[in-house]
């Protein structure tokens, strides 16, 4: 699919090896990543963007403001973007990731960010991989990227997922089994029964989390639902289906039986340290995450809320919830779903990345243990080196939070 | 105009050195000052490195080396000690194509990567592909970069590269 995508957009047949030069329909950075991508900007000597409308600023990271430090590089972004007339998303509106899935992203296109998560957007069948602030400067400044094709990862899931084990459960097994580098430069492209029936919530937390393995880019096939979806979220128009071709060659390949998968964890310090919840033992829990760009969507609320409904939060744990964008927290509202949650105990950030980060809104504390939906639990990562983070799926983090330990969510979902 | 011999003492590291390892996130949002963050450099894993680490100095590391986050903050970081190469058995890609889009010299070899010990002294001739370990008297081989890399490189970057050639009006 990879190939097909960039052939595509280059308009003409590419394949695995081939350096080449596209042109980039969607490019974006946040508050950690954009300041340094507009100083670049100014040294190759460019002060306007290739086109605005293309280019998306969204201060997420940190938001709003813990700092007066930060303070002032959101009024710089902002300024910045008024100026120039690119698209500004601030306090308030979201993580970039999901505000590019509900207002931009296009499939067969190539989108880019500052920020190793824009895989995520693979989910939609765009051609979307993380780089640095510089190769970022180049495409705003530009419209264009230089891309060596990768090679394709073959990823087959098959088989019915038994709720409310999720596709969390399903990208978490396959990093623990091919590795943190198991897919380094490559494209890894998911499909498959279970594939064709996650809705694009699901999907979108299985490219999400294609980097953590190396990958470059996360694709799922584009079928009914992307088209339904792009069309809910203003992007009616025609887009071809995308699968595989039927003598598609993959360099690698690994195939999971969605049937028989039970909830699993990802351990400290890295992400493919992964266990079956079942397998942990007890553990006690200090704080419970759950949103982000992974898992901060309706329907993992949905699912938290349905886990969540007349029961509380342990008394020795806390449970920070943070919706991925307005949208989302406006929905969760009108559905009763937020007030299902903090009549469980639950304390309700503002949209943006939030702890995951380690920045603010729920640094941990030493030697404290956090069970989060997030993708990334490395040594530091929510703000303290002292902490432990686990990654589960939603499901997983609502069952914690209610006994205040590591919990198979199955004994709680009825 | 690249340097492409390079002679300097090894720090090694394990595999999976993240970005987060590099440079915590926490560090990044408070200055734009690259020289200021960089002294906190690696200090979930070694204290006080930015102070022990010289000029010319050569990190030596396992496979996955800058994995995590894009944060082009990490091999900024490393430039910023003095660091003149990294030399590692692999990379995770963004990594990768930022210390390249930087000019900060990047081989990939895993012989070297299992040989060398912390403390050896190298001597790295990146056009050739070879590398000396003038400690423990072996020469190790890796391939050279890509010439698209190679011209970035040579350029001192991407910033310079785009510069020159009016953003990517390249003969490919």
């Amino acid at each position: 699919m990879a190939e097909k995508i960039l052939s595509h957009v280059a308009e003409k047949d590419v394949e695995a090896g081939d350096i080449i030069i596209v042109d980039v329909e969607t490019v974006f950075a946040h508050d950690g990543t954009a300041p340094l991508a507009f100083e670049e900007m100014k040294k190759m000597g460019v002060d306007t963007f290739f086109d605005p409308n293309k280019v998306v600023i969204v201060t997420d990271h940190t938001t709003p403001s813990p700092s007066e430090k930060i303070s002032n590089i959101h009024a710089f972004l902002r300024n910045y973007c008024r100026e120039n007339g690119c698209n500004f998303r601030g306090v308030g509106r979201g993580i970039g990731h999901q505000l590019l899935i509900e207002e931009f992203v296009k499939p067969w296109t190539v989108v880019l960010g500052a920020d190793s998560h824009t895989c995520t957007h693979g989910a939609l069948g765009a051609f979307a991989t993380g780089m640095g602030s510089t190769d970022i400067a180049g495409a705003m400044a530009f419209g264009k990227t230089w891309l060596k094709v990768p090679e394709s990862f073959k990823i087959l899931v098959e088989g019915e997922l038994k709720s409310p084990v999720s596709a969390k459960d399903v990208i978490l097994k396959i990093i623990g089994v091919i590795g943190a580098d198991g897919a380094t430069y490559m494209a890894m492209e998911f499909f498959g029964e279970t594939v064709n029936s996650m809705g694009i919530s699901e999907r979108l937390t299985l490219s999400n989390m294609a980097v953590e393995a190396g990958g470059k880019t996360g694709l799922c096939p584009v079928d009914g639902k992307t088209i339904k979806f792009l069309a809910e979220h203003r992007r009616k128009g025609f887009f071809k289906n995308l699968k595989p071709d039927q003598d598609a060659y993959f360099s690698k390949e690994i195939a999971i039986n969605a049937a028989e998968l039970e909830p699993m964890i990802a351990l400290p310090h890295t992400v493919d340290n992964v266990k079956a919840v079942s397998e942990v033992g007890e553990l006690d829990v200090d704080q419970v995450f759950i949103g982000t760009c992974t898992n901060g969507r309706f329907e993992d609320f949905e699912i938290v809320a349905k886990i969540l409904k007349g029961k509380k939060v342990a008394n020795d744990t806390r449970l920070l919830v943070q919706p991925a964008s307005w949208r989302v927290y406006l929905k969760i509202i009108e559905r009763g779903i937020a007030a299902t949650l903090i009549e469980a105990g639950a304390s309700i950030n503002p949209p943006g990345c939030g702890p995951c980060i380690g920045r603010h809104l729920g640094i941990l504390g030493d030697g404290e243990v956090c069970l989060s939906t997030q993708n990334r639990n490395f040594k530091g990562r929510m703000g303290n080196e002292k902490a432990y983070i686990y990654l589960s799926s939603p499901a997983t983090a609502a069952a914690s939070a209610i006994t205040g330990r590591i919990t198979d969510p199955r004994d709680f979902y009825h | 105009m690249l340097k492409t011999v390079f002679k300097g003492k090894v720090w090694k590291f394990g595999r999976d050195i993240n970005t987060d390892i590099i440079i915590a996130g926490k560090r990044k949002y408070d200055t734009l000052d690259i020289k200021e963050i960089a002294k906190y450099a690696f200090e979930a894993i070694n204290h006080d490195f930015s102070k022990k680490v010289k000029d010319g100095d050569v990190i030596v590391a396992g496979a996955n080396f800058g994995c995590g986050s894009s944060r082009e903050h990490a091999p900024l970081v490393i430039k910023a000690l003095g660091i003149s190469a990294i030399i590692a058995e692999s990379f995770a890609r963004i990594f990768y194509r930022n210390a390249i889009n930087i000019g900060l010299s990047i081989v990939e070899c895993k012989e070297a990567s299992e040989k060398i010990e912390e403390g050896d002294e190298v001597e790295i001739n990146l056009e050739k592909g070879t590398m000396k370990n003038l400690t423990k008297n072996e020469e190790y081989h890796f391939k050279p970069l890509p010439l698209m890399m190679t011209q970035i490189l040579n350029a001192g970057g991407l910033v310079p590269f785009l510069s020159e050639n009016n953003g990517y009006q390249i003969k490919q």
